[in-house]
């Protein structure tokens, strides 16, 4: 799956035209997964790469992987369906915060319960930018975006909250501007052992004009000695939070600090892994305490078809069980 | 005073009781145990959306030739509660015979409160009409005018004197063994060899054996003692001496067993009756056996496979996971009703527009909406002929008897490869949950046909790199599977080019849907006729009846007596209901005088499909919507007026408790 040779991003882009919007944190996000894949020499045909709908899941055509851009809330089962069928297959599914919080959130949380070895990004902007800016369901409580008539009048979901209580094993959060970050975190949630969940603070420079790039970057206050700008965003790591759970001891205090974490928004908005717990078997693990041969002969790499186009089923055993013997 | 002809395997049973008190394992018992004596048994089964408590029952027939329906008249009643007697003993034929337990004489009707208003009023007021009252005591006195035996049993009694036989100190704790109880004297009745019920009571609770030496006690016992009650009961089983082994099974395990034999290894499945029946039998079999002759070299890798179920979070994410299977070469499915089939539209149009071969199994049952979630219909043909925004192809083949189910369980997969499109196999409720005996099918001419796939990767290059839909080869582009090397490719809801990549141009969205509705023009050519239809009767039948699905039992059934009755009267059984084969169901209808529409649904679906694909009308639509199955018995009634003349273009069939 790996590639022997040294791979640049740029290798992992196709040659569609590129439609977003000039400043879209979206670019940010493209760059540093083409950048993870490169750093990983992920070899572009063991990729899929699943997304729903929005301008989140035009990703996909931007990115030479497989590329599955699906319906309106609904990249993760299509995701899963991809992985469970051929577990060998390296699996991301991205989607917008209408798109996975909102329509699709009945699958974020039973992913959570499974634990496929996969990653899921969120492009947190909390607007719905392809329909024309519309409340989305990370904009907080009384927000009034630019094309919102009233301040918004649902107050917002946690998505690192809605995370751990649906039992994602690793999440973090990133944030489209810090590029390299970025592409750290998703290395590390490709490569993480479950269910990876990553939350991307993004700018919709077209229809949230609150969470600007600017405001993630503190622009509108100075420090008082050299005026230099004081971000809103920082790095967990920085402040040696420690989100690794070692021992299943560890559980509810590592939970626990990771949800008080997720509750710091506004002055303070911490990027980085909240909580990584590799103890909990994946899905896949799950799958071959039933059936032992799971990763070395998955559902996509059966021979199902024998010689002259014969089945290679045999019913007999169950037709046995069905069979009444002559009288 | 009535009495039946004396004859000999040849029954119609019926055994009642509350849900969840095992019901189900009687029936399975005295299905097996006739089975095992050589007879052919057809078994219907019905219950409420309920866990425990409400009327259940189950009508078998046995009999020494083939048996495909249920009919209405009952023969030999047996129950060991009072609702059942108040609700089917209307049904049972002068001179029949019902098994019930004397001390429930007392009860009144309106003691029992599972018995709906409307019902209890009509039983009360039949009743009152012959000057009885409303107990039990009463119903079995107008069942005793019309001779109709009956066959008391203590039920409790016998339960004591097991409960003392094997020193099992609390009788509730053995309620349950009134089932097999009532499948003795049945039995009993019968004078039918007690081995062969000893056999499947054996059968029945395998591996448990301290169950199954009770209730063979406890049978034999209810077996002696009804024999001894009614000496000659004009109804007799006997051994049929038989050379081949059959099969006994519902139409869920058919369906599965078909899949399986097509290859499918990926199932995804929402809990819904009546479809989950069938998911949960793959699910307890995820092992599963290969054939080494038709391996060859890879079986010495290879030497099972396997089947991976999930249950998903809802019917969406049913259709959806499937399809993503599907993409990396997986034969891949979902078995869904009438509320999860409402759910999958979107993915269906995403799996057509994207040329995915999934396969959606369609358990119909009675709606809209809810509905009535364990009754039967067949309501969903339009339905699953739109199903979904804007124009998606699809192939429609709907399953009318056991065989069909595992025939058809097989081909949809090869269809949905080889024209790269989701295909729904339509099933039922009538067909699910019934249970019958049918000869061991000879699926040896089944094939896999994957269709055309992408050659190896290494003969595309970044000039020349694969195109997923390609439109140079054709309306079938070669497929590629997730995960082959060399063969990216990309998949939208949007429309798309070549490569899979969104577009708007017009010209390129013509060509796409143009390539996407030839496929199905060529599924059209190429599907054989023996799949698409079925015509059995005299080539020159003035009379055809017309049908689709489950009906096809009762309309055999009831062919074979107006066959016997010197009436020549054809059938055309329709499987491949999309893309609708025009020129043999043309060509088969055109000629005939009488052209009878059947169908367990209000609007006559096929008609209005027959009509519009072909311009034919029928002259006689026969239709039910109660929610349970059409018996040949009605179907036998309603034909006999149509062919004398006597009918209106419309009969609604309404039998069935």
């Amino acid at each position: 799956m790996v590639l022997e040779q040294v791979m640049k991003p740029q290798a992992y882009a196709t040659e569609v035209h590129v439609d977003w919007c000039p400043g879209c944190g979206d670019f940010g996000i493209l760059r540093t997964i083409q950048m993870a894949l490169a750093e990983m020499r992920m070899d572009p045909s063991q990729v899929a790469v699943v997304s729903g709908i929005g301008c989140s899941a035009k990703t996909i055509h931007y990115l030479r992987a497989y590329g599955i851009h699906t319906l309106h809330g609904r990249a993760l089962p299509y995701a899963m369906g991809i992985k469970l069928a051929n577990p060998n297959l390296k699996v991301v599914a991205v989607s917008g915060d209408g798109d996975g919080l909102g329509i699709g959130g009945g699958h974020f949380v039973n992913a959570g319960r499974r634990n496929l070895d996969m990653l899921y990004i969120i492009f947190d902007n909390g607007v719905y930018g392809l329909t024309k800016g519309q409340a989305a369901p990370t904009l907080k409580l009384g927000v009034q975006t630019k094309s919102l008539a009233h301040p918004n009048i649902n107050d917002a979901v946690n998505p690192i909250w809605l995370a751990m209580a649906a039992g994602a094993t690793w999440v973090a959060r990133g944030y489209s501007y810090d590029v390299k970050h970025l592409r750290d975190l998703i290395v590390e949630g490709i490569r993480h052992r479950g269910y990876a969940f990553l939350d991307v603070l993004q700018p919709c420079p077209t229809y949230n004009d609150i969470n600007t790039k600017e405001w993630y970057g503190g622009e509108d206050r100075k420090a008082e000695n050299d005026g230099r700008p004081l971000p809103r965003v920082y790095k967990l790591e920085e402040e040696k939070f420690d989100p690794v759970v070692r021992d299943s001891s560890e559980i509810e205090k590592k939970a626990t600090q990771a949800l008080d974490k997720a509750l710091e928004w506004g002055d303070r908005i911490p990027i980085g892994v909240f909580y990584k717990n590799e103890l909990i078997p994946t899905f896949e693990e799950r799958i071959q305490q039933r059936v032992p041969t799971y990763f070395e002969r998955p559902p996509a790499l059966q021979t199902i078809s024998g010689r002259d186009g014969r089945p290679t089923t045999d019913l007999g055993k169950l037709l046995g069980r069905l069979t009444i013997e002559p009288a | 005073m009535a009495r039946l002809p004396p004859k000999v395997n040849e029954l119609s049973w019926m055994i009642g009781g509350p849900q969840g008190s095992g019901v189900d394992s009687s029936a399975n018992a005295f299905t097996r145990a006739c089975a095992h004596g050589g007879l052919n048994v057809f078994g219907k089964r019905e219950y409420y959306s309920n866990i425990m408590g409400r009327h259940s029952y189950f009508s078998l027939r046995a009999s020494r030739g083939i048996v495909r329906s249920h009919i209405d008249d009952v023969e030999l009643l047996t129950t060991f509660d009072a609702e059942t007697v108040f609700r089917h003993t209307t049904e049972v034929v002068d001179g029949g015979a019902v098994i019930c337990d004397p001390a429930l004489a007392g009860t009144k009707v309106s003691d029992v409160d599972t018995i709906s208003r409307r019902n209890a009023a009509e039983i009360r007021a039949q009743l009152a009409a012959l000057g009885l009252g409303e107990t039990l005591g009463d119903v079995l006195a107008a069942a005793e005018k019309r001779g109709i035996l009956l066959v008391p049993i203590p039920f409790k009694d016998l339960l004591e004197d097991i409960a003392a036989e094997f020193k099992i100190d609390a009788l509730s704790k053995i309620s349950r063994v009134v089932n097999m109880l009532a499948v003795g004297a049945s039995f009993g009745l019968l004078q039918y060899d007690f081995a062969f019920v000893e056999k499947a009571i054996s059968g029945v609770f395998r591996g448990k054996e301290k169950l199954v030496r009770m209730n063979v006690w406890g049978a034999r016992k209810a077996y002696d003692l009804a024999r001894e009650r009614v000496p000659e009961f004009p109804i007799r089983l006997e051994r049929l001496p038989r050379k081949e082994p059959r099969l006994i099974l519902t139409g869920s395990q058919a369906t599965a067993l078909g899949k399986l034999y097509g290859g499918m290894r990926f199932q995804t499945y929402y809990p819904i009756t009546p479809a989950s029946d069938e998911s949960e039998y793959l699910e307890a079999n995820p092992v599963l056996d290969l054939q080494p002759e038709a391996m060859d070299a890879a079986f010495a890798k290879e030497r099972d496979g396997s089947i991976l179920v999930v249950q998903t979070e809802d019917e969406i994410a049913a259709v959806t996971m499937a399809s993503g299977a599907a993409l990396t070469g997986t034969r891949a499915a979902t078995a869904t009703s009438g509320p999860g089939f409402s759910l999958m539209m979107e993915g269906i149009g995403w799996a057509s527009i994207n040329e995915v071969p999934v396969v959606i199994t369609l358990y119909q049952r009675a709606g809209p909406s809810t509905g009535m979630p364990t009754r039967h219909e067949a309501g969903d043909l339009r339905f699953a002929l739109h199903a979904g925004h804007g124009e998606s192809p699809r192939i429609l083949l709907a399953s009318g008897d056991f065989e069909e189910c595992i025939r058809d369980g097989a081909l949809c997969f090869n269809y949905a490869d080889r024209y790269q499109m989701p295909v729904i196999h339509i099933v039922d409720k009538a067909l699910a949950n019934s249970n019958g005996t049918i000869p061991v099918p000879d699926l040896s001419d089944l094939r896999i046909d994957r269709g055309v796939l992408a050659d190896d990767g290494s003969t595309f290059t970044p000039e020349k790199p694969y195109k997923r839909f390609d439109l140079s080869k054709g309306p079938i582009s070669p497929r590629a599977t997730i995960g082959q090397p060399g063969t990216l490719f990309w998949n939208t809801g949007d429309e798309h080019d070549e490569l899979g990549h969104i577009t708007e141009d017009p010209a390129l969205r013509n060509l796409m849907m143009e390539k996407r509705e030839a496929k199905l023009e060529l599924a059209a050519k190429e599907i054989p006729d023996e799949v698409k239809l079925a015509y059995i009767g005299p080539e020159d039948a003035e009379t055809v009846l017309v049908s689709w699905g489950s009906t096809k039992g009762a309309i055999l059934d009831a062919l074979d007596r107006l066959a016997a009755e010197g009436e020549r009267v054809g059938y055309l059984h329709i499987r491949l209901l999309n893309p609708f084969p025009v020129d043999v169901v043309t060509a088969r209808l055109a000629k005939a005088k009488r052209i009878v529409d059947i169908e367990m649904n209000f609007g006559a679906q096929l008609a209005g499909l027959i009509r519009e694909r072909t311009g034919i009308a029928v002259t006689h639509r026969v239709v039910k919507y109660n929610g349970r199955p059409i018996s040949s018995q009605e179907l036998d009634e309603a034909l006999t007026r149509i062919l004398r003349g006597k009918a209106e273009p419309r009969t609604v069939l309404t039998h069935g408790a």
